[in-house]
């Protein structure tokens, strides 16, 4: 039992929570709020294996943007409780009998794969934020442009979809 | 030597006429129509005269002379070819065909002048001279076949050539339906000789036959079998038993239908057909019994049939099945130049008799019915002349010709070794009643009180073209028999030593042998022939004209046998109930309803159903609702993430190291 | 140390989790945040692969998946105050047009 270990576990546990804790409440800022702590703790995650630029991006982008976003719409449309229709049957008898089976198959994947993996991490990496730039503006430099051009049609759709009627 | 190049001539002259008539005739007045096909079938005759003339110069070793004129059929060892011959046996059919043929289109002028259709009769005439011709020169199995066939067809289209009424467009059917019957057995007699020699041509295949050995009696060989196909082919064309039915509904056509096709030429190409393959049947004595039975059996039961007829026409197309009866029975105990023979002299007289009967109808303004004539001797004398004529000589009274080919069959018959007595008594009871029936129809029709009303017929003589024909063929059944008259009788037995080329291998060794026996047998059974004849004479004379009550009396009292004749021994009811019934419930029920309509049809229609069944079912998968679909996402992510681990789940259970 | 392993693990049963409440829930925004779960499992699974192979290839694409998770939840939250507007009501079973 070490540090690291330790910390992993204190880690998922509020990563499994905050997932539990989404299905569970009624009202979709509470699942929102949920959503934001297993956010933070996989950057925690992040950290603990060493790639501290991602752990920031997690935060700055996932957490800062996207899920400013989300709660500025909850607030915008006024959401309220979740109402309690039942239209479809396939959903409610098997929904969670299958996504149960698809974790379980998931894991017993991984499971079996230990030897396959290496089995231990080394936490404190290797300076990985300058290799990062390096590998993103040489090797993946066309996906990269790319992003910026989805990004920009993103834009645009998002602005064409939710302005309002009659103004072009 | 032109003619003899050029045989092809004489089928296409008719050819050529049916094909103007056909074409053109509409709208020609009857004098071009007609003649157009008198001219054509004129034509022919006389190219088949020069054609006899020449071939009567030619050397024996030519003989038969085959003409080919183009490769019709190649498949394989096969060949086919539109090969026309000559020998003496086809010098007699061409001259009968082409001449009595001629006289019948000649009659034909007079007689269907005020009908419709006027050029189609010509039309369709013409193109049974073609066939007919085709089918008496061939000189393979397979061109005669065509002819077979084609004389099939003009006669379905003759008989039903008022095909407005139904009963003659029923007889066409029937006739051809029956016909083809009997070809089936004959194609499959051509198939088996095919099997057997390799070639289906007249010339190489008899010689590859004659040396063969003959099958012995009782023995399904290879011969027999053959030869009792195409004797089913036979008996379609020619009506004998069983297949005879259609000859009387036949009558339904005009007469001169009646005269030429189903008297004079198509039903005699039955007997043809046996003469040419004398060969095949005389290494097949099994079929040669066959043949002469079923022969004797038809002459004498159609003879019964005749008898108590009252349609002109219907006593005469029994009597015809009654004397093709008397061919097959020469052909059967090996006399085919006899068979040949009254081949010849029948078309004579029954032409005649046919032509006449079409006069008396035509005098009687369309009345068929015996029983409502009477005392017509003295209004058409000729005509009443010229059918006394042929009567004398359908009953066999010398000198006419029917007395010397009936003597001789009767003579052939009784010497046969396989139950030879019993042939001949058939035979000459046959003579008797066929005797008694013409003489009856004789006396009915011209003697007598009149039992029609004068006033609404007018009964008037024909016109001479109709006369004409009538009195050259009263002429040629008067001296028609000379020709082939026994030495012993004065004559110079011209036609048997004339078809002694053709016929030698076969069924004249008979005669050969016999020969002496047979001198003493001539001369007795001559006279009991001409005894019997003179016997159905007198009973018919004291039934209808010395006592004319008597008929009626005897009907009454033997009412079950009477019913019996008069019906044709309900032939035509017991086939309609055991084959035409059954034919037709199975093909309506069985084949329409259960096959067509509910197993193809079902098939088909339920494919498409299936698809709309399934369709309907499936598409509630379409519920509209996400979170449905939702989950099918997760199970179809779950079956391929199992897809794409299970070889990693089983790989690793198989060798796990825990 | 930690085994990758126990990261694996831990990204399925988030992974699991966001599936379960994807088919759960009725509410178009939580549905959605649903997504946004399972893509951060499988972000995860991404960084846990790169530590442990020792290649920063993964690294990336975790970057490149942010920066689609965030198009894709500007476009599709434009889309859902379009749905807004046209039912006024943010529960996903009333978008069933498409039913046959």
């Amino acid at each position: 039992m070490n540090v690291p270990l330790i910390v992993f576990f204190v880690l998922a546990a509020m990563c499994i929570i905050g997932a539990v804790s989404l299905i569970l409440q009624r009202h979709p800022i509470h699942s929102a709020l949920s959503l934001i702590v297993v956010m933070i703790a996989l950057a925690g995650l992040y950290l603990l294996m060493g790639a501290e630029f991602v752990a920031a991006v997690q935060i700055i982008v996932y957490g800062g943007a996207i899920m400013v976003l989300f709660v500025f719409v909850i607030m915008l449309l006024n959401a309220g409780l979740e109402e309690r229709t039942n239209v479809s049957k396939l959903a409610g008898i098997a929904g969670v009998p299958l996504a149960v089976a698809l974790t379980g198959f998931l894991a017993a994947a991984v499971a079996r794969s230990q030897d396959t993996v290496q089995a231990a991490t080394q936490t404190g990496a290797t300076a990985p934020t300058k290799a990062l730039a390096n590998l993103l503006f040489q090797d993946f430099v066309y996906p990269f442009e790319l992003t910026s051009f989805l990004i920009l049609v993103a834009i645009l759709g998002a602005i064409v979809l939710a302005a309002p009627r009659g103004e072009r | 030597m032109p003619i003899l190049n050029y045989l092809w001539i004489i089928p296409a002259l008719p050819l050529l006429g049916s094909a103007i008539n056909g074409l053109f005739g509409s709208k020609w007045p009857n004098k071009i129509v007609n003649s157009v096909a008198i001219g054509s079938t004129g034509l022919s005759f006389l190219a088949a005269l020069e054609a006899v003339r020449e071939f009567t110069h030619l050397a024996p070793e030519n003989i038969p002379w085959v003409q080919q004129y183009f490769t019709w059929i190649i498949a394989g060892d096969f060949r086919a070819g539109f090969d026309l011959q000559i020998d003496h046996l086809t010098v007699v059919m061409l001259l009968v065909v082409t001449g009595v043929g001629w006289l019948i289109h000649i009659y034909s002028m007079g007689y269907m002048a005020h009908e419709g259709g006027y050029y189609r009769f010509f039309s369709y005439l013409n193109l049974f001279m073609f066939f007919m011709l085709i089918l008496v020169l061939a000189a393979n199995y397979v061109l005669l076949f065509v002819g077979w066939e084609g004389v099939g067809l003009s006669s379905y289209l003759l008989i039903g050539f008022y095909f407005l009424r139904k009963s003659a467009a029923d007889a066409g059917k029937k006739a051809f339906i029956v016909n083809r019957i009997g070809d089936f057995g004959f194609m499959l007699g051509m198939f088996l000789l095919f099997k057997s020699f390799g070639t289906l041509d007249f010339v190489p295949l008899f010689a590859k036959a004659a040396p063969l050995p003959a099958d012995a009696m009782g023995h399904l060989g290879m011969f027999t079998v053959a030869c009792l196909l195409l004797f089913m082919g036979a008996c379609g064309k020619s009506a004998q038993l069983p297949l005879y039915v259609w000859l009387p509904d036949a009558m339904e056509g005009p007469t001169p239908v009646s005269a030429l096709i189903h008297a004079a030429t198509m039903v005699t190409a039955g007997v043809y057909v046996v003469a040419r393959s004398h060969i095949l049947f005389t290494h097949a004595p099994t079929a040669m019994f066959v043949v002469a039975i079923v022969g004797c059996a038809t002459a004498f039961f159609a003879a019964t049939i005749g008898l108590v007829q009252t349609d002109i026409k219907r006593v005469l197309a029994y009597s015809t099945v009654s004397q093709l009866g008397y061919m097959f029975l020469a052909c059967g105990v090996g006399a085919f130049s006899a068979g040949i023979f009254h081949l010849m002299t029948h078309a004579f007289f029954k032409a005649l008799l046919f032509l006449a009967a079409g006069s008396v109808i035509h005098a009687m303004g369309g009345e068929q019915d015996m029983t409502r004539m009477g005392g017509l001797s003295k209004k058409i004398r000729w005509t009443y002349l010229t059918m006394l004529t042929a009567t004398l000589a359908i009953a066999g009274f010398p000198p006419l010709a029917g007395f010397f080919s009936k003597d001789s069959i009767l003579l052939s018959a009784y010497q046969n070794e396989h139950g030879g007595r019993i042939l001949y008594a058939f035979g000459l009871l046959t003579a008797l009643l066929t005797s008694f029936y013409m003489f009856r129809l004789i006396f009915l029709t011209f003697h007598g009180k009149p039992r029609y009303d004068e006033k609404k017929v007018h009964v008037h003589e024909s016109p001479k073209s109709m006369l004409v024909p009538l009195m050259i063929l009263a002429v040629l059944s008067l001296v028609g028999g000379w020709v082939a008259a026994p030495a012993f009788w004065g004559g110079s037995d011209y036609f048997a030593n004339f078809l002694q080329p053709v016929f030698w291998q076969g069924g004249a060794m008979n005669a050969e042998a016999a020969e002496a026996a047979a001198h003493a047998l001539e001369i007795p059974l001559a006279i009991v022939a001409v005894v019997s004849a003179l016997l159905g004479l007198i009973v018919a004379w004291w039934l209808y004209l010395r006592q004319p009550g008597k008929p009626e009396q005897l009907a009454k009292s033997m009412r079950g046998l009477y019913n019996l004749l008069l019906h044709k021994y309900y032939v035509d009811e017991i086939y309609a109930a055991l084959i035409v019934k059954p034919l037709l419930w199975i093909s309506t029920d069985v084949l329409w309803q259960t096959v067509d309509v509910r197993a193809i049809d079902g098939t088909v229609n339920g494919v498409a159903e299936g698809a709309l069944g399934m369709g309907d079912n499936v598409r509630h998968a379409q519920s509209g609702n996400t979170r449905s679909y939702a989950v099918w996402v997760v199970i179809g992510a779950l079956v391929i993430i199992a897809i794409v681990f299970w070889p990693y789940f089983r790989a690793t259970t198989v060798g796990a190291v825990r | 140390m930690v085994p990758t392993h126990y990261y694996l693990i831990l990204s399925a049963i988030l992974f699991g989790l966001g599936v379960i409440a994807f088919v759960f829930k009725r509410n178009i925004i939580t549905i959605f945040m649903s997504i946004e779960l399972m893509l951060n499992a499988v972000n995860l699974a991404f960084v846990a692969f790169s530590q442990a192979l020792n290649k920063l290839d993964g690294q990336v694409f975790v970057l490149f998946v942010i920066v689609v998770a965030a198009a894709e939840a500007a476009v599709g939250l434009g889309i859902i105050i379009m749905i807004v507007r046209n039912r006024q009501t943010l529960n996903v079973e009333s978008v069933n047009l498409l039913k046959l």
